[in-house]
């Protein structure tokens, strides 16, 4: 093996029934980099960390690791983990039910000298490895208690605390806000120095340019090269991830605004002093038809259960919604639906998709709940708005009845948006729709929302990327501390304006 | 105020069913003492009979607590304890053979057992449901094949020692009519089921065994990529089962001194409702042995109110029992409610 | 890589018809060995007006666990189980019995009648269940326990008989209407049996309600993730409710048919462990037992089997007390083949031996 390379892994090749996922995918990682694996969704980049790491077996090629002679085969993630590869994987992959602190010393628990577990010294070394990433909660709570941002960190914190050569993150940064993504580049840096190798996948390029020093490409399964970090600008690696190159965005908001004269529209929405006790302080907000409405704040400043109540996901404990000029008086989900709201939820894995159904069930499901269950969709109206929503989000999927567990992360997303758009709705809410998608589709997505914006849909859009917004809504919604704190115009605003904003100063 | 303050950061959200249980089998038994006074109910006796009488389900139901957590079920329990005090009685009656090498014997059985249902459920992925149901066929009719009649054990001294021998506690005594000092007695069966109360709740508590069995529980394909060795762990859980469940069966066999066809019919039910009783959640991760003795105190209490209404006939038995059963669980469910609408 | 894909396409088509494949294999398998065993296995005949023999004989037999399995199949499906199935079919049939009135004048209520009310007895036990299960948000297993253990209680209470000018509770009321009969047995100048008429048209009704409506949609998205499905306009607390009622209507119907077929009601032996066959069933075609998508075909071709197999056991002479054991083999058998793990171990065995093959 070459001086300083840690890991190769050549022509590998991975077969799903209906896929090939990879096509004899090389890659080669050094001692002390940060090489970022690129790709849009469904590229292969989940599957090749997965081979690597034993959930799947591949079908061909070989891997070498540092310090190991023969061809390793790790046989499961155990293996892996005992051949120094520590991972956090795509979708936060730990258990809700048992403590923050069990859940970092998953079958490596601190013993005392009898050989039990030593409950006092785990709770105090995981509180050790959370400071690392800057965490400061009670370890002794089960970690389902914690938000989706939180249980991110926590899952960082268990993959560096494991001593390790190669650290794997599959897009840890998804769901962290700037803050968090800052204190993990800094404990990516400092392992760095201290020679672990990273691999590192995200669809954010800014941050490949920020920490990576090295990347690889994949493109639908197959391998398109591996350059350093100075020898490829942003438009270049955006053509290598695409094939093609991309549209620029930069114009978008700007010719749609001025066609769109929001002000002088009815409102289509209007909530007086909707409130829960514990999830969000009571709150007035009107909405324009036709308008694109933001909502920012930090994680946890309650933009998500605003959204929840107007949709009634979450029931409202007081104040009323009036919804297209009547009391909306919505009990479940169903009603706000059947009025003309659609939602799509945060959480992809625990409210959005419903895994052991097909694509085209995934797809067809909010509207055929909208429809009534005593009116069954024909199964050619079924199939050919499968096809449509399949080839207009540009799902990837071997056939509209594959699973849709078996989707990458990213195409999951395009279904479930896809659902929601199925029932062609009045008021759609988006909550982080474009988590975990890539940078074309992303584009595609934003250009979505303005279109759809102005054939009369009323969007309300919460993102924690300030610029994706400021480049789609006419107004932004700002909160903070589960509290409503004002509201922006987006005349020329700039990510720093929106930033003070959210920081508490209106 | 105060007290749900307290409330709030004492119980955390998983050993909450666990706590409301074991304020329900107090509050009962001050109930018991209130309404069935002059019945003896307050006798330390009572509370020790209470034990004796299922001195065998705490056993079972700190196994079955074990295999529920891992997101399983075991439902073959009550048949291998008929099996267990068939054999125990077939070899010691009919064979001839020692108390010690029987009881070994049966205890390896459970192991074997245990070891061929987990093997089938975490090796080939069979669903525990299914592979314990077969293994509850298999057992019983295994039962009928030794003997179809019933068999007592008579003559194995050592065996009916065992039984029979009274273990004084010195506190509690009660003075009867005649001015004697009586103390109340507990069999030996009792102290094994304490025991291995405690060895199981040790196990779950404090080692690496015990905590991957919650790790799993919580979500088998998070501790699969965390690097548990799941179906080890899987297996293990389903050896010990069954382990427990043979000596369930000895330490029933203990009671009864006999073994037949349908002994212990059922006896995996009222397992499962002891330990759902006690906190424990079916769907797996959540769960202690603790709660599930309580869950046992819980379904005695019940039985010694009806045994304290004098004599009713099976039926009756049945229906009063479920009523207060359903009535229990759904005041549990109420407060688990109420509480899950208080913290969000 | 084109050859290569139009080939796992062809692979991929293959494995979903697996899904019925394995059950209708283990089916075939039991009766295979019949063959073997027993010659005339397959011989049907006409006795007394009435068509005869084995295959008939399982066919017959198997109708309440059919009726059954249909329930049950919804009940798992999302994510629940009924073990009370048995008792229920009890209870309801000593409510329709005691209907029929105990004695020979005594017809206190017309047939017709008395069956619908045995079946609204069943529905409700089911919506009982359904109670506590989708509302309460109790565990099913132990939801269902309560009925389990009570059901048999009160039916006995119901089955009472006059005995000495008290009423008794738990005796065996015997039916005094020859037109009872025919609802277990045959209808006058019909060769087939009665059961065989209303299995097949309790699963067509399923089939045609399942596959016309949304319901299985439903009663999937509630099994497999009822939060996302909650979010989507799916009222999981109502669907649930209701796979547990149509689980008690489908209980109480058996149960009926067995009274009939007994011409009696049997507190203690109409039903019994009728849920553990029921669930074996459920398992036996391939469903999970843990929610989600399901196969109702499945459901009635592991009935089959189950009642397949007995009546095998029976035929190569295995006695009633032996019979468990053999069971219980043949099922773990049975799951065994079809399980995923076995298949992709002995994959991997073959594919290394093409390889070391192919190396030397
Ligand atoms: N378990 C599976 N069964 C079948 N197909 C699968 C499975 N896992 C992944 N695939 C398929 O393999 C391909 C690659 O998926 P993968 O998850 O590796 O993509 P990815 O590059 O990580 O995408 P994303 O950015 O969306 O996470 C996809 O087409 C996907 O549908
Ligand atoms: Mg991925």
């Amino acid at each position: 093996m070459e001086n300083n390379v840690v890991l190769t892994m050549r022509g590998i090749d991975k077969i799903f029934p209906g896929v090939q996922a990879l096509n004899k995918v090389d890659f080669t990682l050094k001692k002390g980099e940060v090489h970022a694996l690129m790709g849009e969704n469904g590229a292969g980049k989940s599957t090749l960390i997965k081979v690597l790491t034993g959930v799947y077996q591949k079908e061909g090629g070989e891997i070498h690791i540092e310090g190991i002679s023969h061809p390793l085969t790790n046989r499961s993630p155990e293996e892996a983990q005992k051949n120094g590869i520590s991972t956090v994987y795509q979708e936060i992959n730990l258990c809700p039910n048992i403590s923050v602190a069990e859940n970092i010393f998953v079958a490596r628990q601190p013993r005392t000298r009898i050989g039990a577990v030593n409950w006092k010294k785990m709770n105090k070394d995981a509180e050790k490895a959370l400071k690392k990433v800057g965490l400061d909660i009670n370890v002794t709570k089960p970690l389902g208690e914690y938000s989706v941002a939180i249980q991110q960190m926590v899952a960082i914190a268990r993959a560096i605390d494991v001593q390790c050569k190669v650290l794997i993150l599959d897009e840890p940064t998804s769901s962290l806000d700037d803050s968090e993504v800052k204190k993990l580049f800094d404990v990516m840096n400092n392992l760095k120095a201290s020679g672990v190798a990273i691999i590192f996948v995200t669809h954010f390029l800014e941050q490949v340019y920020e920490v990576c020093d090295a990347i690889t490409v994949l493109r639908n399964g197959e391998f398109v090269g591996e350059y350093r970090i100075a020898e490829l600008p942003r438009v270049q690696l955006v053509a290598k991830m695409l094939g093609h190159d991309v549209d620029d965005l930069s114009s978008l908001r700007k010719t749609s605004k001025e066609k769109n004269n929001i002000q002088n529209k009815d409102s289509i929405l209007k909530a007086t002093q909707l409130g829960k006790a514990g999830s969000i302080k009571p709150f007035d907000i009107e909405i324009k038809r036709g308008e694109v409405i933001g909502l920012t704040g930090l994680l946890g400043s309650g933009r998500s259960e605003l959204a929840r109540l107007l949709f009634c996901a979450d029931k409202p404990e007081q104040g009323d919604i009036v919804f297209k000029a009547e009391n909306l008086n919505a009990h479940a989900p169903i009603d706000s639906i059947k009025k003309g709201m659609a939602f799509l939820p945060e959480d992809r894995k625990e409210e959005g998709i419903i895994a052991d159904l097909s694509v085209r069930e995934n797809l067809m499901i909010a509207l055929q709940a909208r429809t009534g269950m005593f009116k069954l969709l024909p199964m050619s109206k079924q199939n050919e708005l499968t096809e449509k929503f399949i080839k207009m989000l540009k799902i990837k999927t071997a056939s509209p009845e594959t699973l849709i567990k078996q989707l990458s992360g990213g195409n999951q997303q395009k279904v479930i948006l896809g659902r929601w758009l199925i029932t062609n709705p009045e008021f759609l809410i988006l909550d982080e729709p474009t988590r975990g998608i890539d940078v074309g589709t992303k584009t595609e997505i934003q250009k979505l929302i303005v279109n759809l914006a102005e054939e009369g849909m009323t969007i309300m859009f919460i993102s924690s990327e300030i610029e994706e917004m400021l480049r789609t809504v006419n107004r932004l919604c700002v909160l903070c501390d589960r509290q409503k704190i004002g509201e922006l115009k987006n005349d020329n605003l700039s990510q720093h304006d929106v930033m003070t904003a959210i920081a508490g100063g209106v | 105020m105060k007290i749900t303050t307290w409330f709030k950061t004492k119980i955390s959200g998983n050993n909450f069913l666990l706590f409301i249980t074991i304020a329900m089998f107090i509050l009962m038994y001050i109930a018991g003492l209130v309404i069935y006074s002059d019945q003896g109910f307050g006798n330390m006796q009572t509370l020790m009979n209470m034990l004796m009488d299922n001195a065998g389900l705490i056993i079972a139901a700190a196994g079955m607590t074990i295999v529920i957590i891992t997101g399983g079920i075991d439902i073959s329990i009550g048949s291998v304890i008929g099996l267990v005090c068939m054999m125990l009685a077939f070899m010691m009656e009919k064979m001839g053979m020692g108390a010690g090498a029987s009881i070994a014997i049966v205890l390896i059985f459970g192991i074997i057992f245990g070891f061929v249902q987990g093997w089938l459920i975490s090796y080939l992925k069979i669903q525990p449901f299914i592979v314990t149901l077969a293994g509850m066929f298999f057992c019983r009719g295994l039962t009928a094949m030794i003997s179809v009649n019933q068999i007592a054990i008579t003559t194995n001294k050592v065996f009916l020692g065992m039984a029979n021998k009274n273990i004084k506690i010195p506190f509690g005594a009660i003075v009867n009519k005649r001015g004697i000092k009586l103390y109340p007695f507990i069999h030996p069966s009792v102290v094994i089921a304490l025991i291995t109360l405690i060895v199981v709740w040790y196990i779950l508590k404090y080692t690496k065994f015990g905590r991957s069995v919650f790790a799993l529980g919580g979500s088998e394909q998070s501790a699969l990529l965390m690097g548990l060795n799941v179906r080890r762990t899987k297996l293990f859980a389903y050896v010990l089962n069954g382990f427990l469940a043979a000596l369930a069966g000895f330490v029933f066999c203990l009671n009864t001194t006999s073994g037949f066809v349908e002994q212990a019919r059922g006896f995996e039910m009222e397992a499962i409702a002891s330990a759902v009783i006690g906190g424990t959640l079916l769907t797996g991760g959540v769960g202690t042995a603790i709660g599930s003795f309580f869950g046992v105190l819980i379904k005695a209490i019940i039985e010694t109110y009806i045994r304290c209404n004098g004599t009713l006939s099976s039926w009756w038995n049945k229906i009063v029992l479920s009523a207060l059963l359903c009535f229990f669980i759904v005041l549990q469910s109420v407060f688990a409610s109420m509480r899950s609408k208080h913290n969000s | 890589m084109g050859t290569n894909s139009n080939n796992f396409r062809g692979g991929f088509k293959k494995l979903t018809e697996m899904r019925l494949f394995l059950p209708i294999v283990a089916l075939i398998l039991v009766l295979l060995v019949n063959i073997i065993k027993t010659p005339t296995f397959f011989n049907v005949s006409i006795q007394n007006g009435v068509l005869y023999g084995y295959v008939i004989d399982i066919l017959n037999r198997s109708c309440e666990l059919v009726i059954l399995a249909v329930g049950m199949t919804l009940v798992i499906a999302t994510g629940g189980i009924d073990i009370s199935v048995g008792a229920v079919s009890a209870l309801a049939a000593a409510i329709c019995i005691r209907m029929l009135g105990s004695s020979y004048d005594a017809y206190a209520v017309p047939m017709g009648i008395s069956i619908l009310i045995g079946l609204i007895a069943g529905m409700a036990c089911g919506a009982f269940n359904g109670f506590l299960v989708a509302k309460m948000r109790i565990q099913a297993m132990v939801a269902t326990l309560i009925l389990f253990t009570a059901g048999r209680g009160i039916a006995q209470l119901i089955s009472a008989r006059e005995i000495g000018g008290k009423m008794v509770p738990g005796q065996i009321i015997y039916v005094r209407m020859e037109s009872f009969k025919a609802f277990g047995g045959f209808l006058p100048n019909v060769v087939v049996p009665t059961p065989f008429f209303i299995a097949a048209a309790v699963v067509i009704i399923a089939y045609l309600f399942l596959s016309k409506t949304a319901f299985g949609l439903y009663i999937q998205a509630t099994g497999i993730n009822s939060k996302a499905g909650r979010l989507v306009g799916i009222n999981s607390t109502l669907i649930t409710f209701l796979c547990y009622v149509i689980c008690g209507l489908t209980a109480a119907l058996a149960g009926i048919i067995s009274s009939s077929r007994i011409y009696s009601s049997d507190a203690n032996n109409i039903g019994l462990y009728m849920e553990l066959d029921a669930i074996l069933a459920v398992a036996l075609g391939g469903n999970n037992m843990s929610g989600g998508k399901f196969s109702l075909a499945g459901s009635v071709i592991g009935a089959i089997t189950i009642q397949a197999l007995t009546t095998s056991l029976y035929a190569m002479g295995v006695t009633a007390d032996q019979l468990p054991v053999y069971k219980a083999i043949v099922v773990i058998l049975i799951v065994s083949i079809q399980s995923e793990e076995l298949k992709r171990w002995l994959n991997s065995r073959s594919k290394k031996n093409a390889t070391i093959k192919v190396a030397g």
